[in-house]
């Protein structure tokens, strides 16, 4: 259940970037979530309603899922992954990760 | 991070506590006060000019840019606590596995076995109770419990403060036992050298493939109880060649804590990671 300090990480976030820009009240937080970021996102979902506070205690959570991306630098082909260790399909070498680890609160809207 | 933000859990939830302390040695507030204050601004233009105005910051709905990463806190406090490490010549490591894989007991017999040779440390991490930190202390070594409470982890602000709490010597071995869990714990960065992975034989070999990434992210592989090979259905090929389809650069080291087969390579290997942090010379 990490995904509740994970929540946490996230209305702190929300929390002080509403007070530094003078805002009262989070209306709703955007994250991206990569496929590889090792969090659930429905645990994420479940854990943010116990975690919002503050001026983000009604925001509403957006989750953008950013699926995995590789690429290998060996025959230069790019394809999906779902693991942070994979091979290339095609001549089996490492890849190298494109995209797919991000956890990154993206954006508020605020009033 | 923040475990202990009132969402969770109660504020006081982590305590830390030496082995023969009644009371923790401080409540863990791992986390900021936040105050904000409603106020009205004065300001004096001198003669003529004083005007006093409300801020009410009432401007609309709008879309403010964060790109922040979500770990940021954790992952920059873990590299305060690397850089602290490698300045005193520290080498921390951190060990996880699920519940019940020896790792108290590996720790019990390292001490045992190498203290005479090198400065070594602990900070136990469970959810609660004293008892590990009780069993290190008996071993003769220095040693904190951190409790998370419900807290499924230890974090870099967690062991920010065990350390300071602790004070390990310089050019020592700190050994950070995290809560038994194969899952949460890879996510957060404590500033260890490096993670150790531990499983026992009495668990499954194919382990590795059905938690992958806290096997993606150890450097080396103790595969522990290896006395028990002959009573349990475990192949340690199957289960190395399994780590290794998810971390090629893994490395292993097959070992019983209980009989001691196989610790001399361990503590060869510890020997190793010392030379390189500049530690392990009484």
């Amino acid at each position: 259940m990490h995904e509740m300090s994970i929540a946490c990480s996230i209305a702190d976030i929300a929390r002080e970037q509403a007070r530094a820009a003078g805002a009262g009240r989070v209306n709703t937080v955007e994250i991206e979530v990569g496929a590889l970021a090792g969090v659930e996102v429905e645990s994420l979902r479940f854990c943010w309603d116990a975690a919002r506070s503050g001026p983000a205690a009604g925001a509403e959570l957006v989750i953008h899922e950013i699926p995995g991306r590789g690429h290998c630098p060996g025959c230069d082909l790019e394809c999906d992954v779902d693991f942070h260790v994979a091979l290339c399909p095609r001549c089996e070498g490492g890849l190298r990760i494109l995209r797919g680890r991000e956890l990154r609160v993206r954006s508020l809207n605020v009033d | 991070m923040c475990d202990t933000c009132g969402c969770g859990q109660p504020a006081d939830a982590v305590t830390y506590r030496k082995p023969g302390q009644e009371e923790p040695v401080h409540h863990g507030h791992a986390h900021d006060h936040h105050h904000d204050h409603d106020h009205d601004h004065d300001h004096d233009h001198g003669p003529g000019h004083r005007h006093d105005h409300d801020h009410d910051h009432d401007h609309g709905s709008r879309t403010l840019a964060v790109e922040q990463d979500v770990l940021q806190k954790n992952n920059l406090l873990a590299q305060r606590n690397r850089g602290w490490f490698e300045a005193k010549g520290i080498l921390a490591l951190n060990l996880v596995s699920s519940p019940g894989s020896g790792k108290t007991t590996l720790l019990e017999r390292t001490i045992c076995d190498l203290g005479a040779e090198v400065p070594l440390a602990v900070i136990e991490g469970d959810q609660q109770t004293t008892r590990d930190a009780d069993r290190i202390a008996a071993a003769g070594a220095p040693v904190i419990q951190v409790n998370t409470g419900h807290g499924c982890h230890l974090d870099a602000a967690m062991v920010k403060r065990a350390v300071g709490e602790l004070a390990p010597a310089d050019r020592s071995l700190l050994l950070i036992e995290n809560v038994g869990n194969l899952v949460c714990p890879a996510l957060f960065d404590l500033g260890e050298a490096a993670k150790v992975v531990i499983i026992s034989v009495t668990e499954g070999d194919d382990k590795p493939l059905k938690y992958p990434t806290m096997f993606a992210a150890g450097r080396l592989c103790l595969i522990n109880k290896i006395d028990l090979l002959p009573y349990v259905d475990f192949d340690a090929d199957r289960c190395e060649r399994a780590a290794r389809a998810v971390n090629p650069d893994l490395e292993f080291l097959r070992v019983s804590a209980t009989t001691g087969e196989g610790l001399d390579a361990w503590y060869a290997w510890l020997r190793e990671r010392l030379q390189e942090s500049g530690g392990g010379v009484v």
